[in-house]
């Protein structure tokens, strides 16, 4: 910890700390202490910065980058120039990665996906969304992306922790330090992976995307597990009951009460206070994880895998319960955009992964009233070339990475419905409209979460780090 | 952050009635730094309003409006004092309103002083030598003073109003000086020794005893892993593995012999450069290959090399120096004086390593060190490499003599040749099958010419998979022989009705004990004495897989032997005990169509010679050469025969060259098979330049070798290199290194620096809080020849280490961070160590040092949930002792780093850490409470509980907390754990299947001479202790 505002505070909670532990404990002043605790670690009294558009944000993650001109960005006057090579005007010497640098030609590739505008509004997307396609209204497509890396791992590490080297915090561990939990039974920010079926061995994942960089380790998110516990060692050992292990940590509680009455080291009290958190998730982890009562018609909208755990769609309903539950920061990790070869194929199994759950996602916090207050992200962390990666042919294609334009979409708490920000050239090259880097799409993210991107910042080596670097502007075209 | 501090404790002059003169170092740098250097300070491209505050020549001139931001004495007149002094709101406050860090009173009431009394700067005081300032003189002799430290610690207490706490009592210190030293809990045997030793050196016995310790080096390695960013994986996308563990036991190794810091340094940055170094020298410079290598297909290898080099600059820079040059990667630091040029200059001293800058091939997908590496044999594997060495030896010698026969070798052969048909060559070589499977059903049955006749069910498409060892040496093409034969339709070649046969495709492969994975061979060649109009043999190796050989089996007239043959495109090296596979496909459009008898023969000539009947005339040019009279040849026309001779026909000579062939083959393969280590070597010298925005592709100015401008330089007789580099890091007159040191000393054993910042001492560190102490322990280091060992001894046997930690209201409120040590330090212990006291109380530690590194009990699918790339996928713990190994030997995956050690703060090892954060979490209790380790610990110790600790459970339990805490247990905590006790044995009488099933986790197995009952709820007993607060804190 060693931002002065954080130092100062600690110091102060830990004094009143003192002042009620000098006296013996009773329940409710233990009470209190652990609700003080929950937010010890954290610069609350700071932030939000001023009243947040959304309380929480679901960031639905698409790992391997999508291709925005098969989903959000068509080009329909592509097919005029299929195969042709791609002109050196639109290229402007554009770095390539070496996987297609070698190629004898750059030939053009329309998508073979049809697009038709959606809504009220006219959206347009793609036949591979028609799940999407029925929220139109609620989505707010950014077509002008971009990024600095163009490999996978620098790339997605730049996205999540506006760095392009590890070491860094991530978007929600700077959440969960800036804003603190709001919930005292789950941790400020889960994350949840899964793989896709379009490539389904791709792209690897790494614990740093949700790393806590040089925040204290309590601000890592917290990654629900598809085997075994959901939370790592939630469970407890074979032939301990629930009551048992309610004694016990009785006995612990009270052994450590004397040693603390004895040495007085306010350590000793917050471990203490985080010994009933963990009975606490013991207690509620499985509740969030059963989704036996949930309503048939709803885990029908969230499509047939839902009931599968460590599936997106399972993934998507347990965000919905995550953010029923007010945790702060809910992350999921969606594997196999990778597409440099046989693209139509693999990209209809991602949209069938990911279309129909996240539209009910969508829709099922809009039912509930939530989706006001839930800020919906969904992107990659780059965008794919209009030129084919590998041999053209009228049915299959592939395509390289791209990191001078991408889209992603956005929904709920105080995003611009209905919108489509920001354009591109004809072959979805380069951005001709309002561009929007990462940096400005996480400050904006920032500023709809309550937060002024350039006040959170946390004092590393002798710098204000933040998570938008010295970059990073609001864009507000896409904020209601 | 230092400031509240100032002014709470560190300031009393700004309180207190008695004003002392401000530093400027202590007092206003930090001010200036944090508030005004950003616009007003070192970087130019950043300079508002063409101010410089931290230069007062600069300041002290005039702006263009007259105005002057610092008149010396005179606060009234400076610009300074009058912008910061401006209402909040005004547009011309500084700092300005929209970079949201206004000036509180107290620093405005500094500044204003600081001027007021001339305002005097200072040089850094990080970048000043350290002065050696008088040992205060204690006058009270009721205080303890053991030595320097306490006389330092103690002046300042009494300035403060301070009292020093008393010593901690015995088992407290004697539990706290070993896990500091060792990073294990003492046993009972030796709390019990101590407590009864009482000669007045006990404590300096135990003290010698503990640095005298093997585990006292695994314990120093621990925290310099952080610092190198060890792993045994690259890191990355694909994240494979590596074996960096021979760099890490040199690391145990160098603490437990205490190298001195100095050599320690050359060794690890420069130890290649040595004079005539050691193995062990160069495996030192592992070091600085610890970092990730990225593998990421469609990298650009050379923006990696320079990412690698990077790397190294900002490691070396933060592991020794202290100093954050990474933040000169891209422009001029804004807070130090270091500029971009500095980084790049610096950069230049680690760009000439011959290296690739990505993971090569294999490593990548499998795994694998990437060179430059040195292999590393223990005492074993040495010999063996001195026998195969030898063999080699004795290959070359026997060649050398049989050479000398080549002439006579060679006229021999020509009088052969003469002869009517001699001097041909036998060159195919009939594969003995060893086996022969159909995949459609039919039976292949060997003859006894070797070749093979297909009977029974004659499926449609028929594949025809023949295995066959083969013999070391060389492969260079396959012969197939088709054969008529009596049992086959119409007594023809093929199975069809109509006796043809379409071959459509022919693979093989060869695999060995020693191949990763098979070959497979390409065939670039394919010849028949016939084929059938429409079905050349070519077309079996084309992409199409229906076109085929066939010929013409329906015509009774053709019903002969055909043969083909396939030929590789380059000869194919074939290891000992290897294993030919072929497959015969038969995929063509027609029905049936098969081979009905085969043989196989393979080949070693060369492919160029290859001819169908095997009994090949020499290439032209050689024939040429036997036409002309031997007294008539030139020297190249002999040379050329002999080396056609020497490689083609069977003798001795060829013999010794095939064995001289092997024995190189199987020291190379034997070196392959040893633990590496990948090191650091000097290369050809490449250019180095500024890189402008810290991008690879956009070279500045061209820069050489050389260190920061704003440090002394190097030493005269340093050499301009890494080594040169490493001498002028520990050259006495560098003001960083041993400070840097002693200060992170410090922190290990008193939980925070006398510079809180450890990570950082450049200008935006924190001012020490012991300014004298640090700069005398920095220069007592160097004084004692950087003995790491004499300073650890000096700070424990310090009274001020031993105090007792415990802490009151008074104490808190005055110094919560405990900066000034009016007490002992207490904090938790790190993750590593955490398990390992688990182990160890729990009696299953396995004490073994070093090695490849260990499996324990992970999460199931820890590798396997986020990613489907590199070797490290499928995690298995390993068996037996592997999983009771101290916890740093446990395998890093930096992608999916052990959990639990993530849980208590370890980093990922992606990057160079130097300092871990310390926290208090509920996931932290989760893995205490249930992970299987500290289960399987706890039912170790209730085991002991039960059998060493006596018969009543109170005896038990005292024995058991004594173990887990190192202390007697309090009457009224005894009280309760027995309460507890007693009822779980009754709740598990109720339910044995309950305590069978809790005794049993883990891998080791519990005494069955004990009751499982109550061992089980021993177990949840013990559990409770290992879960407590003092057990998992050192205090």
């Amino acid at each position: 910890m060693n931002s002065p505002a954080l130092q100062l505070q600690d110091r102060l909670n830990r004094r009143i700390f003192l002042k009620n532990s000098t006296a013996a404990i009773g329940a409710t002043a233990l009470a209190s202490l652990l609700q003080q605790e929950a937010s010890a670690a954290s610069p609350r009294r700071v932030f939000p910065n001023f009243a947040p558009k959304a309380k929480r944000i679901i960031y639905l993650f698409q790992s391997g980058a999508p291709s925005q001109m098969d989903l959000f960005d068509p080009k329909p006057q592509m097919e005029k120039h299929r195969a042709e090579d791609l002109p050196a005007s639109i290229r402007q010497g554009q770095r390539l990665t070496t996987m297609t640098s070698g190629q004898k030609s750059f030939p053009v590739a329309p998508s073979i996906f049809k697009f038709a505008q959606h809504g009220r509004s006219g959206i347009w997307l793609s036949e591979l969304l028609p799940h999407l396609s029925t929220v139109a209204d609620e989505l707010c497509v950014v077509r002008s992306m971009f990024t600095e890396a163009i490999n996978h791992d620098p790339a997605i590490t730049f996205c999540q922790t506006g760095s392009q080297l590890a070491g860094r915090p991530s978007i929600g561990a700077w959440l969960s330090y800036g804003l603190g939990s709001v919930n005292r039974d789950l941790p400020a920010y889960v994350v949840m992976t899964s793989f896709g079926t379009g490539r389904a061995n791709d792209q690897p994942l790494y614990d740093r995307l949700w790393g806590s960089g040089f925040l204290p380790t309590q601000h890592q998110g917290v990654r629900f597990r598809n085997s075994g516990d959901p939370v790592l060692y939630l469970s407890d050992p074979a032939g301990i009951s629930r009551p048992m292990r309610r004694e016990m940590l009785d006995e612990i509680a009270a052994l450590n009460q004397r040693d603390f009455e004895a040495f007085g080291d306010p350590e000793t009290s917050t471990r203490i206070s985080q010994y009933e958190m963990a009975f606490r998730m013991q207690m509620s982890v499985p509740d969030l994880i059963d989704v036996s009562k949930e309503p048939k018609h709803v885990l029908e909208s969230y499509g047939p895998d839902v009931t599968k755990p460590g599936t997106y769609a399972a993934n998507c309903l347990l965000a919905r319960r995550l953010a029923e539950r007010d945790v702060r920061c809910i992350q999921l990790f969606h594997m196999g955009w990778d597409h440099h070869g046989g693209l139509p194929k693999a990209i209809q199994g991602q949209c069938s992964d990911t279309d129909q759950p996240t539209a009910a996602l969508i829709k099922d916090l809009k039912q509930r009233g939530m989706l006001d207050d839930t800020l919906i992200v969904w992107g990659g962390e780059f965008g794919r070339t209009i030129y084919s990666q590998g041999t053209l042919t009228e049915t299959n294609y592939g395509r390289d990475h791209h990191p001078r334009c991408y889209s992603i979409f956005m929904a709920g708490g105080g995003v611009k419905k209905g919108t489509t920000y920001g354009e591109t050239d004809d072959y979805s090259y380069n951005i001709v409209r309002d561009p929007v880097h990462v940096h400005d799409l996480n400050a904006t993210l920032m500023h709809l979460l309550g937060i002024n991107h350039e006040r959170l910042n946390y004092k590393f080596q002798g710098l204000d780090m933040r998570l938008t670097g010295i970059a990073g502007n609001l864009v507000k075209g896409i904020v209601a | 952050m230092h400031r509240y501090f100032l002014v709470l404790l560190a300031c009393p002059a700004l309180v207190a009635a008695e004003p002392a003169r401000l530093k400027y170092n202590r007092d206003v740098r930090p001010i200036l730094n944090e508030k005004c250097f950003h616009c007003h300070g070192t970087d130019a491209s950043h300079r508002k309003g063409e101010l410089r505050l931290d230069l007062r020549e600069e300041a002290m001139k005039p702006a263009d409006s007259g105005d002057i931001a610092l008149v010396p004495g005179s606060p009234e007149n400076s610009q300074l004092i009058a912008r910061v002094e401006l209402p909040h709101d005004d547009d011309d406050v500084m700092p300005p309103a929209k970079d949201g860090k206004p000036l509180t009173a107290e620093e405005k009431t500094i500044l204003r002083r600081w001027i007021d009394e001339g305002a005097e700067y200072e040089g850094h005081w990080a970048f000043l030598k350290p002065e050696r300032a008088p040992v205060p003189k204690i006058a009270n002799p009721a205080l303890p003073i053991n030595n320097e430290i306490d006389a330092f610690i103690t002046d300042r207490l009494i300035k403060e109003g301070l009292q020093p706490s008393p010593e901690a009592d015995r088992a407290t210190l004697l539990r706290r000086v070993t896990l500091d030293l060792t990073g294990l809990p003492p046993t009972i045997e030796e709390i019990a020794a101590f407590e009864k030793d009482t000669t007045p050196n006990a404590y300096e016995k135990v003290v010698d005893r503990l640095l005298k310790s093997e585990h006292y080096g695994e314990r120093m390695a621990m925290q310099w892993l952080d610092f190198a960013r060890f792993a045994d994986s690259h890191g990355f996308q694909t994240d494979s593995s590596r074996a960096m563990w021979p760099w890490r036991d040199w690391v145990i190794q160098a603490f437990n012999d205490n190298k001195p810091f100095d050599q320690f340094t050359l060794e690890q940055i420069g130890g290649d450069l040595l004079p005539n170094a050691r193995r062990d020298q160069i495996v030192a410079t592992g070091f600085n290959r610890n970092h990730r290598l990225n593998g990421e297909g469609g990298i650009i290898a050379e923006e990696w090399r320079i990412e690698n080099i990077i790397d190294r600059v900002e490691t070396t820079s933060f592991t020794w120096l202290g100093l954050t040059l990474n933040c000169c990667r891209c422009h001029d630091h804004k807070y130090d004086p270091l500029s971009q040029k500095d980084f790049y200059s610096f950069f230049a001293f680690f760009n000439n390593v011959p290296e690739s800058g990505t993971i090569q091939g294999n490593s990548n997908r499998s795994g694998g060190n990437s060179a430059p590496v040195v292999t590393v044999p223990n005492a074993d594997q040495e010999k063996k490499l001195a026998q195969l060495r030898k063999a080699v030896e004795t290959a070359k010698a026997v060649v050398t003599e049989k050479q000398l026969q080549l002439p006579n070798l060679v006229t021999n052969w020509e009088a052969e040749m003469e002869k009517p048909g001699g001097g041909k060559i036998q060159m195919w070589q009939v594969l003995p099958l060893s086996s022969a499977k159909s995949s459609g059903g039919a039976s292949l049955t060997r003859q006894p010419d070797e070749s093979w006749i297909a009977s029974g069910t004659n499926p449609n498409s028929d594949t025809y998979t023949l295995t066959s060892p083969v013999t070391k040496g060389s492969f260079t093409g396959l012969l197939l022989e088709a054969m008529p034969d009596e049992s086959l339709p119409n007594q023809s070649l093929g199975r069809a009705p109509n006796g043809n046969f379409v071959l459509s495709g022919i693979e093989a492969e060869i695999s060995a004990p020693t191949l990763k994975k098979p070959v497979k061979i390409s065939f670039g060649r394919a010849e028949a004495d016939y084929s059938q109009k429409g079905y050349d043999v070519k077309l079996l190796l084309d992409k199409d897989p229906k076109n085929g050989w066939a010929i013409d089996g329906n015509d009774p007239k053709k019903r002969v032997v055909r043969k083909a043959m396939f030929l590789a495109n380059k000869a194919v090296d074939v290891p000992a005990g290897a294993t030919l596979t072929v497959r015969l496909i038969h995929q063509a459009k027609f029905a049936q169509h098969n081979i009905g008898r085969f043989r196989l023969s393979k080949t070693d000539a060369e492919p160029a010679l290859a001819s169908l009947d095997g009994n090949g005339d020499p290439p032209a040019a050689i024939l040429a050469i036997l036409k002309t009279p031997p007294e008539n040849r030139n020297p190249k026309q002999n040379s050329e025969l002999e080396k056609y001779y020497r490689a083609n026909i069977e003798s001795p000579l060829r013999d010794a060259d095939f064995a001289l062939v092997a024995a190189k083959e199987d020291l190379e393969k034997y070196e392959n098979s040893l633990p590496s280590v990948m090191v650091m070597q000097e290369g050809p010298v490449r250019d180095a330049f500024v890189l402008n925005r810290g991008e690879y592709d956009k070279p500045g100015e061209k820069v050489t070798m050389a260190t920061p401008a704003v440090l002394p330089p190097m030493p005269k007789d340093a050499p301009m290199n890494r080594l040169g580099l490493a001498k002028w890091i520990v050259d006495p007159a560098n003001p960083l290194t041993a400070r840097v040191w002693v200060n992170r000393a410090w922190e290990k054993f008193f939980g925070y620096g006398i510079s809180k910042s450890t990570d950082n001492l450049g200008t935006q560190s924190e001012y020490p809080v012991h300014p004298e102490l640090l700069d005398w322990l920095a220069t007592e280091f160097v004084r004692r020849g950087w003995d790491m060992k004499v300073m650890q001894k000096l700070i424990v046997m310090s009274a001020t280490y031993r105090q007792s930690s415990r802490q009151t209201p008074e104490l808190i409120e005055k110094d919560p961070e405990n900066r000034l040590l009016a007490r002992g330090p207490r904090f938790r212990l790190t993750g590593e160590v955490v398990r390992d006291q688990a182990l160890a109380i729990g009696g299953l530690l396995v004490s073994k040092i070093g090695g490849p590194s260990v499996r324990p009990y992970m999460p199931e699918g820890v590798w396997d949930e986020t990613s489907k790339y590199g070797d490290l996928r499928g995690y298995k713990p390993d068996t037996g002792d592997a999983l009771y190994r101290r916890s740093f030997y446990t395998i890093w995956k930096r992608t999916a780093a052990p959990p639990t050690m993530l849980l208590f703060d370890a980093p990922t090892r992606e990057i160079c850490t130097v300092k871990r954060s310390r926290t208090n979490t509920p996931l932290q209790a989760l893995s205490l409470l249930n992970e299987v380790t500290f289960v399987e610990a706890a039912r170790g110790l209730a085991q002991q509980m039960m059998q060493q600790g006596g018969r009543t459970p109170e005896q038990r339990i005292t024995y058991g907390f004594k173990r887990a805490t190192g202390r007697d247990i309090e009457p009224a905590a005894l009280k309760q754990l027995t309460a507890g006790l007693t009822k779980r044995i009754a709740d598990f009488r109720a339910k044995p299947e309950d305590a069978g099933a809790l005794i049993t986790q883990g891998a080791s197995k519990a005494d069955a001479a004990l009751d499982a009952t109550e061992l089980a709820a021993y177990t949840t007993t013990a559990s409770v202790l290992l879960n407590l607060d003092r057990v998992v804190t050192r205090d």
